[in-house]
């Protein structure tokens, strides 16, 4: 029946941060930034791999009250929201290197694992980031 | 909710952040409270508003979902699991740890498995309330 994932979605505080954050600090590529009228669709992929899109959404819109917007930007802030991204790599402990270099805040050093060696870290708005670099096959 | 409200999540989500990496060393309030911008006096109470628990239980349930981790993955004697995740006493380690988890240390070690999946997930829904 389904034959890929393409997009995935999490929200995000500021979208010109966002893109300042996983663009030019964790090196992903804008896939698309078109201005919609209603929205700004805003999606990010890892380089070379525009088959998997993730969509960097501000919380708000008609569908959502503005008082559920608030409810999720605090779930955001908190840590809370559910919006983990595990992203590959072929070397953890380098990327590491290279990303605390760049300011990103880290909640977890590398550290060997069952699957892996893997670390985590934290968008600006408070989004949980695992990398990990797998076992060899 | 306010920027000034999301600012005050977000730094209070820095210290805790912090706690979770040094889960084992004895809690340092004027290193948190300055990582989350507000006085050593008011660290527990913004804590306790932003997360629904004091810092202290919130470090007691890392320290023992640490705990549990290392009951279920290796071999290590209790003894010493105890004194790694931060525990400066093996009474104070297995009052606590039983009140959280609902069975000793050793029962506990007993029937748990050890899992293979991400690490952030088992921490979050390993961590004993």
């Amino acid at each position: 029946m389904f034959t890929a994932i393409t997009h995935s979605q999490i929200f995000v505080l500021d979208q010109n941060e966002a893109v300042d954050f996983y663009v030019g600090t964790l090196g992903l590529e804008i896939h698309t930034d078109a201005d919609l009228g209603f929205m700004r669709w805003l999606t990010i992929n890892v380089p070379g791999r525009p088959d998997r899109q993730i969509l960097l959404s501000l919380p708000g819109g008609p569908s959502m009250s503005p008082e559920t917007a608030d409810q999720l930007r605090e779930l955001v802030t908190k840590g809370a929201a559910g919006g983990t991204l595990i992203l590959a790599t072929d070397d953890c402990r380098k990327t590491y290197e290279t990303l605390r270099s760049r300011g990103v805040e880290f909640t977890e050093e590398p550290t060997e694992r069952p699957y892996g060696i893997d670390c985590g870290f934290r968008d600006p708005f408070g989004n949980h980031i695992r990398m990990t670099q797998p076992l060899p096959a | 909710m306010s920027r000034a409200a999301e600012e005050s999540n977000r730094r209070m989500l820095r210290a805790r952040d912090a706690m979770d990496r040094a889960y084992a060393e004895p809690m340092d309030v004027p290193a948190l409270a300055r990582i989350a911008h507000v006085s050593p006096a008011h660290f527990t109470r913004v804590f306790r508003a932003t997360f629904g628990e004091t810092p202290h239980r919130y470090l007691q349930r890392r320290r023992v979902e640490r705990a549990m981790f290392l009951l279920r993955s290796t071999e290590e004697p209790i003894t010493g699991i105890c004194y790694k995740v931060g525990f400066s006493s093996t009474g104070t380690f297995s009052r606590t740890f039983r009140e959280i988890v609902g069975s000793s240390p050793r029962d506990y070690r007993r029937t748990a498995q050890p899992s293979g999946v991400p690490v952030c997930f088992t921490m979050a829904w390993t961590r004993p309330n």
